[in-house]
């Protein structure tokens, strides 16, 4: 069955005790056991509840996985995989990992005595420059933020898995309906399932998929052990956000697409970062892994200072200004005072924050829409 | 953004484009909803900014709501200010989503209700008293018929049943104590479409209100309020709220006209919750994308099952053999998910076998939801007709009633073959 029929069905059989078409929304914390030390499928809701596995089987089935969980978070996904990681471990990160994996990495992970070493993962060379002998997990993202650079997915599996090291891929940004990580040589696919997965901003959570049956129960066994799991109506929110997915990926890339085209033609623009155009560094690989579906994340840079650049963030009338994306409403933010503030300025100037950069995220609105909100932002501000 | 209610911060609805609506007076046109239509179903009829600076609505759970003093209650009541009261006369999840469906259907005003028939039972109640006449085209949903001969006639009001589509018959049915003539269109599960230019003309050459049942429709494929419908219903359990998780209705038309039926929903109760309306609000975001797609896929397999040699007979507007195609083709900009079909040379358990062989379509009633849902109207709807009362309403024993959902098209073409071969 095709992606989209997928999305819909699988986790989501008719509830065997009352029929019901939609999964439902299993409170309980507890559950009856058929006998002392006789265990049923469920008994305690943090090792695992109906609502939260069967939206478990949707995003197993969904990014080609053994397995997948799910989490309250994006960071306690994260944080369950990094538990994997004992003290003298070493950890190779992409350079511009999401902030909060880095903090994690660099303030909590180092106080277990696991090492890190940044590197470019958009250059598979430098991912095996910075391996030891000690590596045990190579972490990047798919679609880095906010320069929206392509690693090349198999290489670094290969570098990573000839170290004796997992690949994990952050993959927020380019959900299952446009890139499976798994197929392309990851161990584990990670999700900010708050961003597309869960697509109405409604929905706090994070997904953990394994394409390996032993690393999954390694993994479930840190989840049951530490927590961090999904609750029951976020679950179920979270699945019928999946069953548009397909859908609102298809409609965003779209949209996207045509906004970064019209972007890079507009006079008040320097420079617009985006996949889908031919003009992007790492266009190529960009298609060769996702086809014709490139994210809905632009970057762009306006003729103008960082107050003016502000002022446009402040200017849209349907694009909402907050960091966060992936959902129906498209939001836009400065990363140099938002997203990526607590960079300094060497920082900054090393991974392209410039002051004149936007960063947006498309939502469903209609792209003419949003095409004229932007216009009307940029001549007001520039 | 067309026909946009955007709210301002101060909870004000300012309405874009909506003064004039759309040169209802002249000729009506084909609606082109779809344009901006995708914008004003994330944004229209919510606030640009919310309580805690929320991208999202709160649900707000409150039976009943506070005021400060007995002044500000004084005040509440000589002002008639818009604000909340007591959770039986609206609520603030309720209202953002009265807002955003009276942006997409183009009215000024809708009210919703705890399910579609809550919503048609609240208009006739406002709108009929005894002595006074209806007439209705013999294929609305068999609940709402129901309602109007069994129990309005309790109440003295008389309930006229005409052939669908037979416009003379309705005519004639009309006189002086007629109020209000109502259809549904597409209607189910036959999916004839109602020519809304003379269902109009009619009403208004005798001056009689008009009230479509577009639940088949949507807003996505036709806005009956551009062709001067008075009144349009929805069942939103169906393609508004569009994942089979939540009951409700809507009635959307003018302010003035819809004064009465709020005042009566306050008063008999049957209004919706703050938690279904939240789900509502979240399925409306995705309303265009499935609407999209549940067209694409029921032309698909409609045109699939018309050329598969086991099927007698396919009703869907958008295949040239149906009755309405013409009509549909003028007023619609695509024809839904609803298809219903005839399996050739077989009986009722034969049909059945068909259905039972499915692996994609859930067998259960309803339909517009991402699901695809899968029923034989005889024994889903009908079992306890009388067959003379099944051939009056067209249910045939070999009848199949297929809502296709948003799953990938070939996947159901190729479930249902493989069904037809079993």
């Amino acid at each position: 069955m095709k992606f989209r029929t997928r999305a819909i069905h699988v986790g989501n059989e008719p509830d065997p005790a009352t029929g019901a078409v939609v999964t439902p929304i299993h409170l309980a914390t507890t559950f009856i056991q058929p006998g002392a030390g006789v265990w049923g499928q469920f008994d305690y809701s943090r090792s695992g509840s109906p609502t939260r596995s069967a939206v478990e089987r949707t995003l197993a089935d969904l990014e080609g996985a053994a397995g997948a969980l799910a989490f309250s978070s994006g960071m306690a996904a994260t944080h369950c995989a990094t538990m994997l990681l004992k003290s003298g471990d070493h950890v190779v990160a992409g350079c511009d990992i999401y902030g909060g994996t880095y903090r994690l990495l660099h303030k909590i992970c180092n106080r277990s005595g696991i090492e890190v070493t940044l590197a470019s993962a958009d250059d598979a060379d430098q991912i095996q420059a910075a391996m030891r002998p000690n590596t045990k997990m190579v972490w990047i993202e798919s679609i880095g933020n906010p320069m929206m650079t392509i690693p090349d997915i198999p290489a670094i599996a290969e570098i990573a898995h000839a170290g004796g090291a997992l690949l994990g891929v952050d993959s927020t940004f380019a959900p299952p309906a446009i890139l499976r990580p798994l197929e392309l040589g990851a161990d584990i696919v990670m999700h900010s399932a708050t961003k597309y997965l869960g697509g109405h901003s409604d929905c706090l959570s994070g997904v953990l998929a394994a394409r390996d049956i032993e690393l999954h129960k390694q993994l479930y066994f840190i989840q049951n052990a530490t927590g961090g799991v999904l609750g029951a109506l976020e679950s179920f929110l979270l699945q019928r956000g999946i069953k548009t997915l397909e859908l609102r990926m298809r409609e965003q890339c779209q949209s996207a697409l045509a906004i970064a085209h019209w972007l890079e033609q507009h006079p008040q623009v320097t420079r617009v970062l985006y996949p889908g155009l031919t003009s992007h560094t790492h266009h190529d690989r960009a298609r060769k892994f996702m086809g014709s579906q490139f994210g809905a994340m632009i970057s762009f840079e306006i003729n103008g200072d960082f107050a003016k650049t502000k002022c446009v963030c402040q200017s849209t009338k349907l694009f909402g200004l907050a960091v966060s994306l992936g959902a129906v409403e498209s939001l836009i933010e400065q990363p140099a005072s938002m997203s990526h503030a607590s960079y300094d300025s060497q920082a900054k100037a090393k991974f392209g924050i410039t002051d004149s950069l936007i960063r947006i995220s498309v939502g469903l609105e209609d792209a003419q829409d949003l095409i004229a909100d932007l216009d009307q932002a940029i001549r007001t501000s520039v | 953004m067309e026909n946009a209610t955007i709210v301002d911060q101060n909870n004000t609805a300012t309405q874009n484009n909506t003064a004039t609506p759309s040169g209802m007076d002249s000729k009506p046109k084909k609606s082109d909803s779809r344009a901006g239509l995708s914008t004003t179903s994330v944004h229209a009829g919510e606030a640009r900014r919310k309580p805690s600076d929320a991208v999202t609505d709160s649900i707000c759970c409150s039976s009943t709501f506070t005021f400060e003093s007995t002044q500000s209650i004084i005040d509440y009541i000589q002002q008639k200010q818009d604000r909340e009261e007591y959770g039986r006369y609206g609520n603030p999840n309720e209202k953002v989503v009265e807002r955003k469906l009276a942006a997409m259907e183009s009215t000024d005003e809708a009210i919703v209700y705890s399910s579609g028939m809550a919503a048609i039972v609240g208009l006739l109640m406002a709108k009929l008293s005894a002595g006074d006449e209806i007439v209705i085209f013999d294929q609305c949903y068999h609940r709402s018929r129901e309602f109007c001969s069994k129990h309005l006639s309790r109440f003295g009001i008389v309930t006229h049943q005409v052939k669908t589509g037979d416009f003379q018959a309705m005519d004639a049915a009309i006189n002086s104590r007629t109020k209000l003539l109502i259809s549904e269109s597409p209607t189910n599960p036959h999916l004839s479409v109602i020519d809304l230019e003379q269902f109009v003309a009619l009403g208004k050459s005798r001056q009689v209100e008009t009230l479509i049942d577009a639940t088949l429709a949507t807003p996505y494929n036709v806005r009956p309020i551009e062709y001067g419908v008075d009144y349009v219903w929805h069942s939103a359990t169906k393609y508004m709220g569009g994942h089979n998780d939540l009951l409700a209705g809507v009635i959307c038309g003018s302010k003035e006209k819809l004064v009465d039926v709020r005042k009566l929903r306050g008063i008999l109760g049957g209004i919706n919750s703050p938690h279904n309306m939240y789900l509502l609000e979240r399925g409306l975001k995705t309303f265009a994308l499935r609407m999209e797609r549940h067209n694409e896929n029921g032309q698909r397999v409609a045109e699939f099952l018309e050329s598969h040699p086991r099927i007698e007979k396919v009703y869907y507007p958008g295949l040239k053999s149906h009755p309405s195609h013409e009509v549909a083709k003028r007023t619609m900009k695509g024809f839904g998910g609803l298809i219903t079909f005839l399996v050739r040379d077989a009986d009722w358990k034969e049909t059945g076998a068909i259905i039972d062989a499915c692996t994609i379509p859930r067998i259960a009633p309803s339909l517009g939801g991402v699901e695809s849902l899968i029923e034989q109207p005889f024994v889903m709807s009908y079992f306890d007709y009388s067959p003379e009362d099944r051939e009056r309403f067209g249910i045939s024993d070999n009848m199949i009633r297929l809502a296709c959902g948003i799953e990938d098209s070939t996947d159901l073409i190729a479930d249902l073959r493989q069904a037809l071969e079993v």
